[in-house]
């Protein structure tokens, strides 16, 4: 299919089919996110990130786990662009592969944080009664630790490491998010709408899936994304304390804390995951607030 | 019925410009209003709410205005300055909107923001404004004035919020009231209340009403003069009693497709839109 | 067909108890249109919705209704939902915004386990006046007489024996509530419907029904004939009071009104 006869396809007045309907809702949503520039850095951003993870293997010069003492702390430059760390890795390989695990971070706990936090908010607030009282205040339970806290507790109960670290992040993080959901499905539930799936018999299972988590879905997935950022400095957070991921793997946190000795001198060796950490926030960030534009209900988004 | 206007408004164009072009909300709308109650019926999309806006320079933004001439009492609304428009707004011009819900203030007690409307236009004391509030709210039928004065617009009923609204808007003594939707989210006896309440008021006062709404049936029994709107424009201008006699298709359309008490129980007839009637008429009635 | 003996509906408990529905009667026959007119907390919308079974987790439902010969339990059985169905007042609520058109109506066909679900659509679609192209198009993409019009179609897809009819055209534009109107008078000639109509519209209960309630204040004023009604043969002052404030603005008249309170 042409590109002029894909566009013509997507912009028809009258669409032929339930797919077709929908793409044509995400084009729509596509153009309107388009027009705020600054949420199309975002998506820049963490699209570059995803690049970059996949594409480690190639663009990278080494696999940043050798050691070459002879070259260590060495200034950015014409052959370690960023300079090389403690143990003579270049930084920039390491940033690299560093990526992949960022990423893995944060997609396991989104898949972890989101489904779990929608069940429970939209039950809570769908159902209502003792229902949600407890699982309210199940949530309150979790919403009450901080994060960095419960996350060492967890650690040092189950010995530290990148999966143990990330169950700890989506143990801390669920808990808005079943908030929100819980709030939108309030709002929801006496919707006519509901009323008439009701009336047609439809069970509670049904309305639930069907119904009141697909409106939650947007709230949910733009608080995701404007989470982003502390999941990613979070997890920082428990490699910089060493209870994340072990060395030698490159995970920013890590590189940061074992690199902070050297901020000084060599001050290359902790900024630059730094930095790599900020943009990506960043980039999250921006990225949140373009999709929270974009979701407006009316603009059927 | 003075002879004198105190509005005149010719050829009002009202354009939206939006990502998909230029919307005419309003297309060469045209009258004038003297000490009378001038109906503006339409349907939604008519353009009758955006006349009544533009009149008060409330037209939301992205809204171009154009007139020919847009004139209150002498003075040219079109290219006033913030300022001349700022003591129009109220003092000479005034409207009341569809639901007091939403446009009383709901963390400010009643008789606050009726004294607030009264003190932007003039320069007397708190205690004037006090005395002035409480006899507004009697004029409006408020049977316990004092209670209302100290009460919050959701502790009060939707018909009084909309007596509170007239008292609010009465206050600072304009000449021209426009009414949007003034009684549309109200029950139909109470309606009917409060428009006594402003028929009332506006005989005493010798003022100028526009009233706006979706139902001709209402215009037609509380006004003088009815302007009935389609697609922007004017479609028929006519005096309230003679109404049934009117002739345009598309305000016998409306007449006809209306279900009523003493109607047979045959099919409702069904408005057929003329595609000619959008055309721009140019200088209208 | 209907039939409601001491209908009572309590919102909330205690000293927050709301009684919005008092000892409310009525009973419809097969084929009949039966109005339930009243102002705005009259219970005439609560009525409609405790005998549509909606009310089970916000309000305290009493009383015996019996629909089609079948006493109704607290949880509606399957099929009552079949042969019961609703038109909502918001034309722009009553349909799920992420939902396109097919989904919305292809849902009770779904649950009802129908078959050929597809045919019945597009045939459902085809009744109310609306063709195939609106199939696959979501309802902020259509217009509210046309959203109002997929209600009435979603209604129609389990063949139903009732519909009730919650204040369906005071959302809508006169000259669309004309075209509605006319599209549920012809649906119910060629189904043989039995109607239950709510609204606060006299001249829309005289046009559609035979038979009418008048409620206020959660009771039931005044049952009478349609015929009665139009002859102002009402021996209530709410109703005549009722009926005066329909006619439009009378100056004289609104001096008389009497405050019907709590």
């Amino acid at each position: 299919m042409t590109a002029l006869a894909l566009r013509g396809w997507l912009l028809a007045e009258v669409p032929k089919s339930k797919a077709q309907a929908r793409c044509q809702r995400v084009f729509i949503s596509w153009l309107a996110f388009k027009r705020n520039p600054v949420a199309v850095i975002g998506l820049l951003i963490i699209t570059s990130l995803v690049l970059v993870a996949l594409l480690a293997p190639w663009i990278t010069a080494s696999d940043a786990l050798e050691l070459d003492l002879s070259g260590r702390l060495q200034p950015p430059g014409s052959e370690h662009w960023l300079g090389t760390d403690e143990l003579g890795r270049d930084i920039l390989d390491r940033i690299i592969w560093g990526s992949r695990i960022t990423l893995y971070i944060v997609g396991l706990v989104s898949i972890i944080v989101v489904p779990i936090g929608l069940l429970i908010g939209v039950m809570a607030g769908y159902i209502g009664g003792w229902v949600d009282t407890v699982l309210m205040r199940l949530t309150d339970i979790f919403l009450a630790f901080p994060r960095l806290i419960l996350a060492m507790a967890l650690v040092a109960a189950l010995g530290p490491g990148l999966e143990n670290a990330v169950l700890a992040i989506a143990l801390t993080t669920w808990s808005p998010f079943a908030r929100i959901a819980r709030a939108e499905a309030l709002t929801i539930r006496n919707s006519d709408f509901i009323l008439a799936a009701r009336m047609q018999g439809v069970s509670t299972a049904g309305i639930l899936a069907r119904h009141v988590a697909p409106l939650c879905m947007s709230s949910v997935i733009v608080r995701l994304t404007l989470d982003m950022a502390g999941i990613i400095l979070t997890a920082a957070g428990l490699g910089f304390l060493g209870l994340g991921a072990q060395p030698p793997t490159p995970e920013w946190g890590a590189m940061i804390s074992l690199g902070r000795q050297y901020l000084i001198d060599q001050w290359w060796v902790p900024t630059m995951p730094g930095i790599a950490i900020l943009v990506v926030s960043l980039g999250f960030n921006l990225l949140g607030d373009g999709l929270r534009d974009v979701f407006d209900p009316k603009s059927g988004g | 019925m003075s002879n004198s206007s105190l509005l005149r408004v010719e050829d009002l164009h009202v354009t939206y410009h939006t990502p998909t072009g230029p919307v005419q909300a309003v297309k060469g709308v045209s009258f004038d209003l003297g000490r009378e109650k001038l109906g503006i019926v339409g349907e939604s999309g008519s353009g009758k709410s955006q006349t009544g806006r533009a009149i008060l320079g409330l037209t939301a933004p992205g809204g171009e205005v154009r007139a020919k001439r847009l004139e209150f009492d002498g003075t040219d609304l079109l290219n006033a300055d913030t300022r001349t428009m700022r003591r129009i707004r109220g003092g000479g011009i005034s409207m009341i909107m569809q639901d007091p819900k939403y446009s009383l203030n709901p963390v400010m007690t009643v008789g606050k923001q009726i004294e607030e409307a009264f003190l932007v236009h003039s320069k007397d004391s708190k205690r004037e404004a006090r005395r002035r509030t409480l006899e507004m709210l009697r004029a409006v039928k408020i049977r316990e004035p004092e209670r209302v004065y100290k009460a919050y617009p959701h502790e009060v009923s939707g018909g009084m919020g909309q007596r509170i609204m007239i008292a609010m808007m009465m206050i600072p003594e304009p000449s021209i009231i426009i009414a949007d939707e003034p009684t549309s989210a109200l029950d139909v006896t109470v309606q009917l209340q409060v428009l006594a309440v402003l028929d009332d008021m506006i005989s005493e006062r010798g003022m100028g009403l526009i009233f706006i709404s979706h139902d001709l049936n209402l215009i037609a029994s509380f006004c003088d003069r009815i302007l009935i709107m389609y697609g922007g424009q004017v479609m028929e201008e006519c005096r309230a009693a003679d109404l049934a006699q009117a002739s345009h298709p598309y305000t016998r359309g409306l007449l006809d497709c209306l279900p009523r008490l003493d109607g047979t129980r045959e099919e409702l007839a069904v408005l057929r839109r003329d595609p000619a009637w959008l055309e721009a008429r140019g200088e209208s009635v | 067909m209907i039939d409601i003996r001491d209908l009572d509906v309590v919102f909330g408990h205690g000293k927050q108890a709301f009684h919005a529905v008092r000892q409310v009667s009525l009973a419809v026959e097969a084929g009949q249109s039966f109005g339930l007119v009243g102002e705005s907390g009259s219970g005439k919308t609560t009525v409609l919705r405790a005998l549509a079974g909606l009310l089970d987790r916000v309000a305290t439902v009493s009383g015996v209704m019996t629909v089609a010969d079948e006493t109704l339990q607290e949880q509606r059985s399957k099929s009552f939902r079949r042969r019961v169905q609703m038109v909502f007042q918001d034309p722009y609520g009553s349909l799920h915004p992420r939902h396109t058109v097919d989904t919305i109506m292809s849902e009770p066909a779904r649950v009802h386990r129908l078959d050929r679900i597809e045919e019945r659509v597009v045939s459902a679609l085809e009744e109310v006046g609306l063709d195939a192209s609106f199939r696959f198009r979501y309802p902020h993409q259509i217009s509210g007489g046309q959203r109002q019009r997929v209600s009435v179609a979603r209604a129609l897809i389990t063949d139903p024996d009732i519909v009730l009819l919650d204040e369906p055209t005071s959302a809508l534009d006169v000259s669309v509530q004309a075209e509605v109107l006319n599209l549920l008078m012809r649906l119910k000639r060629e189904h043989g419907l039995t109607y239950v109509l709510v609204s606060h519209n006299l001249a829309v209960v005289a046009h559609m029904c035979e038979t009418l309630s008048v409620m206020q204040n959660g009771e039931i004023v005044e049952t009478m004939s349609v015929q009665q009604l139009r002859e102002h043969s009402s021996t209530m002052p709410y109703t005549q009071q009722l009926l005066t404030a329909s006619l439009g603005y009378d100056r004289a008249a609104i001096d008389a009104f009497e405050e019907f309170g709590q």
